[in-house]
């Protein structure tokens, strides 16, 4: 296989970029959401989902 | 709708004349970013004279920032913009009269510009009309997005830095198409200048148009 | 409907399916792009990051017009959602601008032998966009009024939308000689596991976009929720102050007095 350092590079730096902001907004998420109120959290029942 | 216009821009001017900023403080920067540009290349005039239409409009550029805060500080100052809405002059009307306002000092700002730079840099001009017509268009573009993001960026308390970060790159595109025209007329690259006049009056048009459609729901709470 | 037990996070039904779909799609991705897909006649192995890095781009055009679209309907309909959908896209748009750019740089270095090409229509275009999205963003973060901050936001969103034409308009004609693998999906001389990955490149970006965003919103709508609340809490404060003794009571201040 050719060019296995630029591959390799490429593909780390978006799969760790993805997955470090995918942990960062589900992290927050949880923080937040035992601050709201259940009932404003209003897309759990709505159909926005 | 005209002629409410006209009377905030010849507000706008005749602020302007009074107070003599643009004049007094903002032109001499002008020259002082040619100056410069000059010993940063070296005074080696045939880089001077290619890379001319690209300062031209990256020196007036940084000038607009200049000139869109002043404009933007006449009307946030005592709240002069709250007196302006009540006299029932609708939110259009001021964004036509700011924009021309401030159209007509870029314009002032870039003649001089020009002088000087066809001076210094020792530039011989091929097409005027060329040179006259993107300068019209270009302004405009600059003007009418200036207009906008300057009260856009006003009120936060972060102006200074907050406008040339949303300005700036919205006129990318103008500037690629007014240095290529510059280009031409200078007769320094071998294009069609008037071939850039469509995409740059395509710009002036948009931003305009989204100004004067935008500019309303902004002012309400500013 | 969704039950209460997993209500403490922003999971729901939907986002554990695309989660669990990701799980799987990102190694059969990896499999198909490293192992099962041919290499390239002139790129050689350089086209398996293409797998990632076009679908990436699409998307972020994607995202960026959807932040478009979500500002002109809060400027239209003033609904906190549309509003909501903008910044969360932005955010997004601005990561996936960001690989692009990256992914692009790494990919060009072998194949055209240089970093960074500014004659590349899409590159430089690409450029551009993250810069305005940047502006946007920081907008977005300064501490103001949270409806007078979407009001501006929306028009940035809005004329950042509008300016992928004009921008890509103009920089193709600034330079002629664009070296982008000209619509290299339709020449029809992609081998059939060539497209195909690239299909499933598409679906997991598509997919990890969806993702992000509907996690994003509810953040996004949990943060509003938290601002306005202090903000009401506040006003609270003052109109009790006027009716208790004002003795030494220094009222709080918070940042969202602006």
């Amino acid at each position: 296989m050719t060019h296995v350092g630029y591959l390799v590079a490429g593909w780390s730096i978006s799969l760790i970029s993805f997955f470090i902001y995918a942990w960062r907004i589900v992290r927050k998420g949880k923080k937040l959401s035992s601050q709201v109120p259940k009932d404003r959290q209003r897309w759990m029942t709505s159909s926005t989902d | 709708m005209f002629r409410d216009a006209w009377l905030v821009t010849k507000k706008d001017l005749l602020i302007e004349i009074r107070s003599r900023i643009v004049i007094n403080q903002i032109a001499p920067y002008t020259l002082l970013i040619l100056v410069l540009f000059g010993f940063a290349l070296d005074a080696d005039t045939e880089t001077l004279r290619d890379t001319g239409p690209g300062l031209f409009w990256v020196s007036t550029l940084l000038v607009a920032i200049l000139a869109i805060q002043r404009s933007v500080d006449i009307e946030t100052s005592d709240s002069a913009i709250d007196r302006l809405m009540l006299s029932g002059i609708s939110p259009t009307s001021i964004y036509i009269g700011k924009t021309i306002g401030l159209y007509i000092q870029l314009i002032i700002l870039e003649v001089m510009l020009f002088i000087v730079m066809v001076v210094l840099f020792d530039m011989s001009v091929e097409s005027y009309p060329l040179i006259i017509a993107s300068a019209i268009l270009t302004t405009l573009a600059i003007s009418s997005s200036g207009t906008l993001y300057g009260v856009i960026a006003s009120g936060l308390g972060v102006r200074e830095t907050l406008l040339p970060v949303l300005f700036l790159p919205v006129l990318a595109p103008a500037i690629i198409g007014a240095t290529r025209a510059f280009g031409d007329a200078f007769g320094r690259v071998s294009s069609d200048g008037w071939a850039w006049l469509g995409l740059l009056s395509v710009i002036a048009i948009v931003y305009t148009l989204v100004g004067m459609l935008t500019y309303g729901n902004i002012l309400e709470d500013t | 409907m969704q039950s209460t037990e997993k209500q403490e996070f922003t999971t729901s039904r939907g986002t554990r399916f695309m989660g669990i779909s990701l799980l799987i799609g990102i190694p059969t991705l990896l499999i198909f792009a490293f192992l099962l897909s041919p290499a390239d006649d002139n790129m050689d192995d350089a086209v398996r990051l293409i797998y990632v890095h076009v679908p990436m781009a699409i998307f972020a055009y994607v995202a960026i017009i959807t932040t478009g679209i979500g500002s002109v309907f809060f400027l239209w309909k003033k609904s906190r959602w549309w509003d909501t959908v903008a910044h969360a896209s932005a955010e997004i748009g601005l990561i996936l601008c960001g690989l692009v750019l990256i992914t692009g740089s790494i990919w060009g270095r072998p194949t055209w032998n240089t970093w960074w090409e500014w004659g590349d229509v899409r590159l430089v275009t690409t450029l551009v966009l993250f810069l305005m999205i940047l502006g946007y963003l920081a907008l977005r973060q300064v501490p103001a009024n949270p409806e007078m901050r979407a009001k501006r936001a929306s028009v940035v969103g809005i004329i950042a939308a509008v300016n992928i034409p004009i921008i890509n308009r103009s920089v193709e004609w600034w330079e002629n000689n664009t070296l982008h693998q000209k619509s290299s999906l339709t020449d029809g001389k992609l081998e059939n596991l060539t497209l195909f990955t690239l299909f499933l490149g598409f679906i997991v970006v598509g997919i990890s976009y969806l993702w992000l965003m509907t996690h994003r919103f509810r953040v996004g709508w949990m943060t509003t929720e938290i601002e306005t609340a202090g903000i009401a809490e506040l006003i609270e404060e003052r109109l009790n102050e006027g009716n208790s003794t004002v003795v030494n009571s220094q009222p709080q201040q918070k940042d969202g007095t602006k």
